[in-house]
């Protein structure tokens, strides 16, 4: 397993749901461990109506794990999956590049008509549930689905994490996923995706994919003990002819625990907690991704500035 | 890659290898080493693995142009398509030298000097090694862990001027920081034909930077540009300088465009993301339910209106 992690944190990002499906290959028995421990970008399913996907019409393509996605573009050509990037609203193909074809995957609940998002923890065989009407799509006769004290807690944090969004994001999609531990605890899972507007005329697309997973350990005094995993993935990238292809992309993985009165409800210890952890996780991105990242490429080739200071010396 | 096998059934020897070559030709430069022990740990089968390696690393190491030291500490020599002259065997056209590669281990295992018909005729390597010259001072100035070498790519035997021939130049700059969980590599190949006719040069290029940090993560900058240039023919020393000219200031250029990318994805793309902080500038009231059923009738406002 050691081995498997090791080789997600080199592979190209954008190509981590090949990654992945080679690793679930050649460790069929460590599928679970694979499937819980490794972040994909966040894959929505496609609205039923393909208006906004101007030159290109999507087919499902099964597997045994999830249900891929491919996309014919306009000149009948398909595109591998190991080149899709991420998924946006409007679907479009960059520039004459066939092998950059953007897809948006988001699943509709058309009782509630919200969409949410898909992942392993709302997936049981190839359906996944909607967190707005707690049913399966496509229908699953016996489904899991959380218990009624866990729905509701769901119900709530849906709608109250729906508004933090919006406040943040100002737009994106986002989902609560809640349900029982083993030990009387529960575990709730909290996902966002945002996309960012592309800027016509010069392609800039970014999209940023948070996953936050709490494990929340029985009540004992009035307290609980609360412990945070996030994961936030982040794509940026521009092509055109000038500057050629910039693509920046990856993701940052942070832990925090804490153990905190269960006086206002778990809600609230879950919301103060993820919070925190989002803008420390912003300020980190924009030092890694523009930082160090930058940082190397002045390495690798000191702009002049710096060439003219060393001159002197040589 | 191709389907992956169902579920249940175990995966054949050439299905195993295509998934080992996967991971090994995807490596991050400066970094097959570890994904090749990773690879190893998980194939479990050392013949696949072997058979894998012989696959992907020969063309790894000539994509990330690879330089390798050479037997006899004469310096360095790169590994690329151009100096190949059959799959084990690469020509380092400034020391005229020929040398055996051990692609998996990176190494250079015999050495031997270029024999006649393997070196450019006395006329070609005029040019070539006065723009080896002049290039290698740029190199040397611009990039501090900077390697080149220029090539004849075709008409190397060419006795005197009246043809057109061809050149390419490579430029190499790798850092590498596994302590500090960072890596990267610079490379830039440089194609040019010299038409004799037209007395015209025409240059193309194309540059790749990439970098990968892996702390707490995995973030990989992955960018290239395609560019293309001319100039006169002229005496060998005069081609080469002016050559050299238009490498650098393409190259400059392009840093500054990435610089640039840079800040418009950071000031625009970036921020268009997630604020700071909302809009009323105070952190998200979580315990305030009033200010919940506030904001949420106004997010269903919001989101009527949308």
């Amino acid at each position: 397993m050691e081995a498997a992690m090791d080789l997600m944190r080199r592979m190209p990002p954008g190509s981590a749901e090949t990654a992945l499906n080679a690793l679930l290959s050649l460790l069929p028995d460590h599928s679970l461990d694979l499937l819980s421990q490794v972040d994909l970008p966040l894959q929505v399913t496609p609205p039923p109506v393909t208006a906004g996907l101007p030159c290109a019409s999507a087919f499902w393509v099964s597997s045994p794990w999830k249900s891929l996605l491919g996309i014919r573009c306009s000149a009948g050509r398909r595109v591998p999956f190991d080149r899709v990037v991420f998924v946006t609203k409007c679907a479009f193909v960059a520039s004459g590049a066939e092998n950059f074809c953007i897809l948006f995957q988001v699943c509709m609940d058309k009782e509630n008509m919200k969409e949410y998002i898909l992942c392993e923890y709302n997936r049981d065989a190839d359906s996944y549930r909607s967190p707005w009407s707690n049913k399966y799509d496509p229908p699953l006769e016996d489904g899991t689905v959380p218990s009624d004290e866990m729905r509701n807690l769901e119900i709530e944090a849906n709608e109250v994490f729906s508004v933090y969004r919006d406040q943040y994001y100002e737009g994106g999609i986002s989902s609560v996923y809640i349900w029982e531990d083993e030990d009387n605890g529960f575990i709730a899972c909290f996902l966002i995706k945002k996309d960012g507007k592309g800027t016509r005329g010069y392609m800039q697309i970014g999209s940023w994919d948070a996953i936050h997973v709490i494990q929340v350990g029985p009540e004992e005094e009035g307290a609980a003990h609360y412990c945070l995993n996030s994961t936030v993935m982040l794509s940026l990238t521009t092509d055109n002819k000038q500057s050629g292809t910039f693509n920046l992309s990856g993701s940052i993985r942070r832990q925090m625990s804490m153990t905190l009165a269960v006086a206002d409800g778990h809600l609230v210890n879950m919301g103060k907690m993820i919070e925190e952890m989002e803008g420390k996780l912003r300020n980190s991105l924009d030092q890694v991704y523009f930082g160090k990242t930058r940082e190397m490429v002045c390495t690798l080739r000191p702009p002049p500035e710096v060439l003219n200071m060393r001159l002197p010396d040589s | 890659m191709s389907d992956e096998a169902g579920a249940g059934e175990p995966l054949s020897d050439h299905q195993k290898r295509e998934i080992a070559v996967w991971f090994l030709s995807n490596a991050p430069a400066g970094e097959i080493h570890y994904v090749a022990k990773d690879v190893r740990a998980l194939l479990g089968d050392d013949a696949v693995y072997e058979a894998a390696a012989a696959e992907a690393f020969p063309e790894y190491n000539k994509a990330h142009l690879v330089s390798l030291e050479l037997p006899d500490r004469s310096g360095d020599i790169i590994i690329s398509t151009y100096g190949e002259l059959d799959k084990n065997n690469y020509l380092d056209p400034r020391t005229a030298q020929v040398t055996t590669v051990d692609h998996i281990k990176q190494t250079c295992t015999k050495l031997r000097p270029a024999a006649d018909e393997e070196l450019p005729s006395a006329y070609i390597e005029e040019f070539r090694s006065a723009l080896d010259v002049e290039l290698s001072k740029y190199v040397a100035e611009a990039y501090p862990k900077g390697v080149c070498a220029v090539y004849c790519t075709n008409g190397k035997d060419i006795e005197g001027p009246g043809a057109n021939f061809g050149f390419a130049v490579v430029i190499s700059a790798a850092k590498r920081s596994p302590q500090n969980f960072c890596n990267g590599s610079w490379r830039s190949i440089w194609t040019m034909e010299f038409n004799y006719e037209l007395q015209f040069i025409e240059i193309k290029g194309k540059i790749q930077v990439d970098a990968h940090y892996f702390e707490e993560g995995n973030v990989q900058l992955d960018t290239n540009i395609d560019r293309k240039d001319s100039t006169i023919m002229q005496s060998p020393g005069d081609c080469a300088v002016s050559i050299t000219n238009i490498i650098r200031h393409h190259e400059s250029e392009y840093l500054s465009s990435l610089e640039e990318s840079y800040m418009k994805l950071s000031d625009a793309t970036f921020k268009d993301l997630r604020r700071k902080l909302p809009v009323t500038r105070t952190l998200f009231p979580w315990h305030n339910t009033l200010a919940f059923s506030l904001t949420r009738d106004l997010a269903k406002e919001l989101a009527l209106g949308k």
